[in-house]
């Protein structure tokens, strides 16, 4: 009833009742339900702060740019996990999808004379497909996303395990335009890579599209009331299928990314990248009912993992600590995030 | 209980114009908007429709009674695209048609607020109002970039409801869940009213709300009324359907037990034909 302006005087006890003035604390709610990536802002700013005053070396340029660097492959996998988890779905096959890309292109150009662009497009292609493939057991077959990506998850990692033999490619193995994302370069007194520049790119083309375009509209509702979706008539199934293999998609590009962050291509990379996608995506504000959220909160997000991981080992806390300190954000966020869809009217 | 003699006040011209009687008297297919005859819809055993034939006028109020399970409903959704029926044939302004989905009824200009709403609830009103069909922006910004026409559709949003009267809703970009039951039903009717172009059907609209926004959603059929649209309206509701209904369809274990209007029945009759106590004589 906040905006609801009737000329006439409130008739009813009740109504007068309704059009009390909010409590600090509702005001906040209803600022957070509107804005949900400013809950996640807030944590950065304050550990930031923190970590700062516990430690100065935490704000220089030095440790700020490793921070991105360590950051730059978490969110942009993290990017593909948020759509997925705006349409109230999971994607448990994020990680073994990223390395199977990542293992294509890097042996394909390494061991059988691939020439090195189209390498890595086959390699983005596979990651596609993987995409893709977990959207179509999920529409056509019925099943839920948790037990497709779980088998999926096998299903690739092993597929990734038996074509590459296990073993690793290196760095001077492959043709530099697999090496690319690696590429230093100073900004200032920071030294970036490429890979955190195309990462962030890419979170803002995708941040674009989910805001401003009927596909990110679409996606919302889908996750938001999938019943309603097919009411209005939108074609929920070819939505989720997309969103799937674009996250795919995403996937394989990271791989790209992830070689240049790694030096190397190896089955045993970023073996947490499941859970850790999941932590930012959650700490950046976006529900995993689905619906609600964005690529801000989770791009937010990612960066307060690592922040929390740089910040609290320059304050020589104890790694298990460090832990237990993200596993108590994800709790709070998960109870601001219900608390926040009880807001009322 | 005795048979209720028809329509005694009513010339044998009136009485054939609104197809009282059981069964209904047949109006001509090019004279309705919408005309269902002898639709059949089984559900395995369970007889949904059996054989129903319906009049939507132009102009008019439609309101579909009946007990629950009485296949109100089931008579909506086959008019409308949402089912099939087995058996039967669909005329739009004279025109057979044949729905195969809900889309299809749309495109050709027909809305439906279903029971459930409808709704995103975390999305705000101009997004929900355009929800399925948002509009881009001219130029290349939207041919190119796809970009939305997000204040375009806020600012006809907000005309939209203006228009019908809604007042109490003002910020378009507010989300539908922190609307009042009452309000979010008037973002789904004045959604069904803004994009309808042959008519509209309400599918118990009122069953979930309070008596003063109740009032509001009659009020809301009135207006759609006005702008020339006729309604189906499906209600359990005596006083709201005599009220509003130029035209009362009753349905009864999936037949038609007649059709009266606010002037030749009273609506403890109606209730007596909608409960099988008694029977409408023969036209
Ligand atoms: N999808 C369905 N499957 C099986 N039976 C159905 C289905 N839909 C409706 N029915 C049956 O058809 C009859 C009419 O239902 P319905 O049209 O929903 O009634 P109303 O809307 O008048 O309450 C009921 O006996 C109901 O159980
Ligand atoms: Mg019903």
């Amino acid at each position: 009833m906040t905006t609801s302006v009737e000329p006439q005087a409130p008739a009813s006890a009740a109504e007068q009742f309704a059009l009390r003035q909010q409590s600090p604390l509702q005001r906040v709610q209803h600022l957070l339900h509107s804005h949900p990536a400013l809950s996640p802002l807030m944590v950065l700013i304050v550990a930031c702060i923190a970590f700062t005053i516990i430690n100065p070396r935490f704000a220089q340029p030095a440790t700020i740019s490793i921070i991105l660097q360590q950051t730059a492959v978490i969110a942009a996998l993290a990017i593909g996990q948020t759509l997925i988890i705006l349409t109230a779905g999971i994607d448990l096959a994020v990680g073994a999808t990223a390395i199977l890309a990542m293992l294509v292109m890097a042996n394909l150009a390494a061991n059988n004379g691939v020439p090195g662009g189209l390498a890595l497009l086959i390699g983005i292609a596979v990651g596609t497909a993987c995409g893709f493939l977990n959207g179509l057991l999920v529409t056509r077959l019925n099943l839920p996303p948790f037990i497709v990506t779980l088998g999926t998850l096998s299903i690739y990692t092993a597929i990734g395990l038996l074509y590459s033999g296990g073993a690793s490619v290196g760095r001077n193995q492959m043709p530099p335009i697999l090496n690319l994302m690696g590429t230093r370069f100073a900004i200032g007194p920071f030294r970036l890579t490429l890979g955190v520049i195309i990462v962030a790119l890419l979170a803002a083309v995708v941040a674009f599209i989910l805001s401003q375009t009927s596909w990110g509209r679409h996606l919302y509702a889908v996750g938001d009331d999938i019943e309603a979706a097919r009411l209005v008539g939108i074609q929920v199934d070819r939505v989720l299928l997309s969103v799937y293999t674009v996250a795919g998609l995403i996937y394989g590009f990271t791989a790209w990314v992830l070689i240049g962050r790694a030096g190397t291509a190896s089955p045993n990379a970023i073996v947490g990248a499941n859970l850790e996608t999941i932590t930012a995506v959650v700490i950046g504000g976006t529900s995993l009912f689905g619906g609600r959220g964005g690529i801000v909160g989770t791009i937010l997000g990612a960066l307060i993992v690592y922040a929390f991981n740089t910040g609290l080992a320059l304050a020589g806390v104890d790694d298990q600590l460090r832990v237990l300190a993200i596993g108590v954000l994800i709790i709070v966020a998960v109870s601001i995030d219900q608390w926040i869809r009880k807001v009322k009217a | 209980m005795t048979t209720i003699p028809p329509t005694s006040d009513l010339t044998e011209e009136e009485k054939d114009k609104v197809g009282l009687g059981n069964p209904p008297i047949l109006a001509d297919t090019s004279e309705t908007v919408l005309s269902g005859r002898g639709l059949i819809k089984t559900f395995g055993r369970v007889v949904g429709l059996d054989g129903v034939d319906v009049d939507l006028f132009p102009g008019e109020v439609l309101a579909v009674i009946g007990d629950n399970g009485a296949g109100k409903s089931t008579l909506i959704k086959a008019l409308t695209g949402a089912l099939i029926p087995d058996s039967g044939h669909v005329y739009l302004d004279g025109n057979e048609v044949h729905f195969k989905t809900p889309q299809d009824a749309r495109s050709a200009g027909i809305e439906t607020v279903y029971q459930t709403l409808a709704v995103a609830p975390a999305l705000d009103i101009a997004a929900n109002m355009f929800l399925g069909r948002e509009r881009r922006r001219s130029g290349p910004l939207g041919s190119v970039l796809r970009m939305l026409d997000k204040k375009g559709m806020k600012d006809d949003a907000g005309q939209s409801m203006a228009n019908l009267g809604i007042a109490t809703v003002q910020n378009m970009s507010q989300a539908v869940e922190t609307l009042s039951g009452g309000q979010r039903q008037a973002v789904a009717v004045a959604r069904a009213a803004t994009f309808a172009t042959k008519f509209v059907v309400l599918d118990e609209p009122t069953a979930a709300l309070g008596v003063k926004e109740t009032g509001q959603v009659l009020n809301l059929i009135q207006q759609i009324k006005a702008k020339g649209l006729p309604v189906i309206l499906i209600s359990h509701n005596m006083p709201n359907v005599f009220e509003v209904a130029d035209r009362i369809h009753i349905a009864r274990l999936g037949g038609c037990a007649g059709v009266i209007t606010p002037k030749s029945h009273t609506p403890t009759e109606a209730v007596a034909i909608m409960t099988g106590a008694t029977t409408l004589a023969k036209g």
